[in-house]
């Protein structure tokens, strides 16, 4: 990789908040990162807006003190993260530095620290040979990275086919050794080592085909797997007004999901809930392999008190290296918590650089911004044959709960999976508190995932969804009838509806985010619960009065729910199925 | 502030504004304060040799022709343990009549704390009230908010909190306080023998309102101090956040940025995180939390303020007046603390989440029976139950003057519970009831 042979230097100019005005004395390329020189520190930027000779820098840290004729160095590069062994388990901020190395208590302004460890001696064998011919995002070799095949891939900026000259043996190195020499078509020699750059704006597009989403992810979430289920390789987002339970279901996806990699992007939220993740995840084993959490997951921290246009930074980060464990083959979760302190940032630095504002003052190109970054998530086949995916879920920090807001409205247009938290739902405590009538799956009406659901799950799988959600539409109009016209004005059947509805909430949907085992649910475990609760749909009961469908169901619902709270197949289940099977018999017509 | 040798002045002011001044300046650093004309000032932007300043105390009567004084520094505050005890204005200058404090300089605004070094919050605040400690447990290092409507008593709650709660520092930074109410804090404060272990900074309604802007930054300078080099666990009180929120806004506004939701500076979440998120446990021991209170302008949570800073918070704690005991309590509905299921059943005893969950609950079932009753229907045995223990359960615990331990409001709730309800009314789980029930001969 080539590097600038005159660095262009500038000096600052003007200085409003943490946008600096700089002039420079050569080129300068748009977002192209650049320090400025403090007597202790060099302050990462980066170019947003070119003038001239005068470049509009952001500064990734406080400006505190800094001075008209400051100097400033530029890099010659846009902002890139860098890729190799050892990614996995780490705690980074938004700019890919190690927060574990860094000394002290407190965040020292200027402090870098290096993404990978340079030291660390890995287990490396080959998986191509000399003379291969070869492309950027070919696999070269493979070390095994906690427990995953991590592979030593073609450097992605080379362009053209290169030819394996010499490829190091089985044995151990350092990332900075060289594992490969490959040479072009014009004979030059090309050193591949274990770490490469990237920069983090640009999507690593080293796929051959990214079709739609045809697989389901399963996350263990019954309000998603059955109601709204997410593709492999899909998009979502959380909307939610606070106290609403993002988080915890945010969390509860990062602990269940069956994915290779984890990697959460705290972006602009709370630090104790970062916390909470450094604190349980190390402790906490998954549940497929017995490992501990922490070992398939990367945790990229921006929290609300660290410098606001890193934040931007933050998510192109965590979306690079997810890109990066895609062209390995692995299958990526990648979540976001909250694209709208991202959208803030945003907004920010539109204000300062006097854009003409939008509504509610974002940019005017939020939405564009919120597609193409949701673009780069998807399921690929890559050049040799094999598949990777990232699943990309969003929270939206709605400003007064407000769903008409520009960043919620930005992301409906973007993400394909819609999972809409009520207010109402949290205050009943009906967790999690994801809408079922307001939420929506798009990846429903792909007839390829249609087909994957009845293959993987049942024949009749997608017609007991819509079954629920139309049960589940029934019931709340009939409780809206009974709410009108009151408990006596109405049919008793309007109760039946209404409490038919009430137990598929019941014990589909609410999940209890602390328990054990009603965390989890595996899809055979879903659709055995799915049925049951759609044949007792179908049943006919006889009351006389509707106080006696109330108490009815309420029973119904209990040993229902006690089945979700057993371990699935177990005697205590099979007990709580038959004293389900006995109350069914009372009043089955 | 004295001036010192070196210093850069200047005389010639280019434009005046309500809240700033620009002039032509060279060698001023970012955030630099200046004085100008007497009036501590802040370097807001720089263009070229252009330097706008940020005047705290207004800009009223100053002319073009006025003394500007930097002083090639950031705003800082002198911190030792000569705080304590003492009552500062928003710069950090004593009000008592005191001495100035000696002790080391530290920057205000400083840096935030590596997520990676922080510890979970897992020690207990008992405040003696039961709203709080027994529905809303408070827990080192939490920040959480009072949201109150400006008639209710919140800087009457705050001080009981302060003065209850086993902190080593209290910290309190005024914000538009009226003097009627600084002169309340002060009393209570002294009559209580609890002055030296608290430290004031005060913005009173007297004085000019950009001057708020400094207040949190100072209290939690001094609170890192303690915190940090002396492993204390401090709290932080911080009243009104409303009237800082305000002050951010004149000042946006004077600088023609365009505002975003209800004339708030699009930045007022990252302003107010900044401040909030200083609430930390160390893992030596010593601890900031904080709590606030963000008035709201007729109840309306939708608004940015409390909008954002809920957000932000962990949790939010509601007032309100309760007709039917003539008390104000400790809303148990829609207040909330997020971190309390930190402590609750470990650091207290193992019946407290449920018997808090039991609690609610039939406090719920009480206010569907209200509401029955308002719409004219009948009444059961079990609805008229849960109204004479909804007016017990105001009454004796979650009025805001209760002031009992935790176990007391425990056992408390098992009296209440066993007066007016069976033991299969409650749904606690039974090993639980067979060890908490109270003994009555008479109950089932």
């Amino acid at each position: 990789m080539s590097k600038k042979d005159n660095i262009t230097k500038g000096k600052i100019t003007g200085i409003i908040a943490n946008l600096v005005v700089v002039e420079a004395d050569g080129p300068v390329q748009q977002n192209e990162i650049c320090y400025i020189l403090q007597e202790d520190s060099r302050l990462m930027s980066e170019v947003i807006k070119v003038m001239g000779k005068s470049a509009y820098i952001q500064a990734f840290e406080s400006t505190r003190g800094l001075k008209v004729g400051d100097q400033v160095e530029f890099a010659g590069h846009m902002l890139e993260v860098n890729l190799g062994p050892g990614i996995l388990s780490r705690n980074y901020d938004g700019l890919q530095n190690d927060l574990d190395r860094m000394e002290g208590l407190f965040l020292r302004r200027g402090a870098q620290t290096d993404a990978l460890d340079h030291e660390k001696k890995w287990e490396y064998k080959p998986l191509a040979s000399e003379g291969d011919k070869v492309s950027a995002g070919d696999w070269l070799g493979e070390v095994t990275e906690n427990w995953l095949p991590h592979k030593i891939m073609v450097p992605f900026k080379l362009e053209g086919k290169y030819t394996i000259k010499s490829l190091a043996g089985e044995g151990q190195y350092t990332v900075d050794d060289t594992i490969a020499v490959l040479t072009d078509e014009d004979e030059r020699e090309i050193e591949v080592t274990m770490v490469q750059q990237w920069p983090v704006k640009i999507p690593i597009k080293k796929y051959r085909e990214k079709p739609r989403p045809f697989k389901l992810l399963e996350t263990g979430i019954r309000t998603i797997d059955t109601l709204n289920p997410i593709g492999e390789g899909g998009t979502g987002f959380i909307p939610g007004p606070f106290g609403s339970g993002k988080t915890v279901l945010q969390h509860a996806l990062s602990k269940q999901a069956e994915a290779d990699m984890i990697i959460m992007a705290a972006c602009g939220e709370r630090a104790n809930e970062v916390v909470e993740i450094f604190t349980e995840f190390p402790e906490l084993e998954d549940p497929r392999t017995g490992r501990k959490l922490m070992e398939r997951t990367t945790i990229i921290a921006n929290t609300s008190n660290m410098p606001v246009a890193a934040r931007e930074a933050s998510v192109y980060t965590a979306m690079t290296i997810a890109e990066y464990y895609r062209a390995m083959g692995m299958k990526i979760l990648l979540l976001a918590d909250s694209t709208s302190r991202w959208a803030q940032a945003l907004r920010e630095m539109s204000n300062r650089m006097e854009e003409l504002p939008g509504p509610d003052a974002y940019p005017m190109d939020l939405t564009a911004i919120i597609s193409s970054f949701y673009s780069r998530a998807g399921y690929v086949y890559l050049n040799n044959g094999e598949t990777g995916s990232i699943t990309f879920i969003g929270t939206v920090s709605p400003a007064g709960g407000n769903l008409k807001e520009p960043v919620t409205e930005a992301t409906k247009k973007a993400a394909r999976c819609f999972y809409a938290l009520s207010q109402d739902r949290a205050d009943s405590k009906r967790y999690p508190a994801v809408d079922p009538i307001d939420s929506y799956s798009k990846y429903l009406e792909y007839p390829e995932l249609e087909d994957y659901l009845k293959k993987n799950i049942d024949e009749k799988w997608p017609s007991l969804i819509q079954l629920m959600k139309d049960a589940l539409l029934r019931g709340r109009e009939a409780s809206e009838q009974i709410n009108i016209l009151g408990d006596d004005g109405v049919p008793v059947d309007y109760h039946i509806t209404f409490w038919k509805s009430e137990l598929m909430d019941f014990v589909v949907l609410q999940q209890d985010a602390f328990d054990p085992i009603d965390a989890q649910t595996s899809i055979e475990r879903q659709k055995y619960m799915l049925e049951k609760v759609i044949d007792i749909y179908h049943m006919d009961f006889t009351f006389e009065h509707f106080e006696e469908v109330n108490e009815y169901f309420k029973r119904l619902i209990d040993e229902l729910r006690q089945m979700n709270y057993s371990e699935f197949q177990s005697d205590k289940f099979h007990q709580f199925e038959k004293e389900l099977e006995k109350i069914i018999e009372e009043r089955k017509a | 502030m004295e001036t010192q040798a070196f210093q850069k002045i200047y005389t010639r002011i280019e434009q005046i504004t309500k809240a700033t001044i620009t002039l032509h300046a060279t060698g001023v650093g970012n955030e630099e304060i200046a004085l100008v004309h007497g009036r501590l000032a802040q370097v807001v932007k720089i263009i070229g040799d252009e330097v706008t300043l940020q005047v705290f105390g207004g800009t009223e009567g100053i002319p073009n022709n006025a003394e500007v004084i930097f002083f090639g520094r950031s705003a800082n505050l002198k911190v030792g343990d000569e705080l304590a005890g003492r009552f500062f204005n928003a710069y950090g200058e004593p009000i008592d009549g005191g001495p100035e404090v000696e002790g080391e300089e530290v920057e205000i605004g400083g840096p935030t704390v590596n997520p990676v070094r922080r510890l979970q919050p897992s020690e207990f605040i008992p405040t003696g009230i039961a709203g709080i400690d027994l529905n809303n447990a408070l827990v080192t290092g939490q920040k959480i908010p009072f949201f109150a409507d400006p008639d209710q008593p919140y800087n009457q709650v705050m001080s009981m909190v302060a003065l209850r709660a086993q902190a080593d520092k209290i910290i309190l930074g005024g914000m538009g306080l009226t003097n009627d109410d600084y002169l309340f804090y002060k009393n209570v404060f002294d009559n209580a023998g609890a002055l030296d272990r608290i430290v004031s900074f005060v913005n009173t309604t007297e004085n000019p309102s950009v001057e708020r802007l400094l207040v949190p930054d100072m209290c939690l300078s001094a609170a890192e101090h303690f915190a940090v080099e002396k492993n204390q666990k401090v709290l932080v009180l911080l009243t009104d956040m409303t009237l800082f929120a305000d002050a951010l806004s004149i000042v946006s506004n004077r600088m023609d940025q365009i505002p975003s939701k209800d004339s708030m500076p699009g930045s007022l979440y990252s302003d107010l995180a900044k401040i909030y998120e200083k609430a930390v446990q160390f893992p030596e021991g010593g601890s900031i939390t904080i709590v606030a209170v963000t008035t709201l302008s007729g109840g309306d949570i939708t608004h940015a303020i409390p909008d954002n800073t809920g957000y932000i918070t962990e949790g939010q704690l509601f007032l309100r007046n309760d007709t039917d005991v003539s008390k104000v309590i400790v809303d148990p509905f829609r207040s909330l603390s997020r971190l309390k299921q930190l402590v609750i059943g470990k650091k207290t005893r193992e019946d407290h989440p449920q018997v808090m969950n039991a609690a609610i609950r039939l406090f719920a079932d009480a206010s569907n029976a209200k509401t029955k009753l308002e719409n004219g229907f009948d009444l059961t045995d079990y609805d008229e139950r849960t109204l004479d223990f909804a007016r017990d359960y105001s009454e004796k615990l979650l009025a805001i003057d209760v002031n009992i331990e935790v176990d007391e409001m425990l056992d408390t709730a098992w009296e209440l519970f066993d007066k007016h309800f069976k033991r299969s009314e409650v749904s606690v789980k039974k090993d639980l009831v067979d060890k908490y029930w109270p003994n009555n001969p008479d109950s089932e």
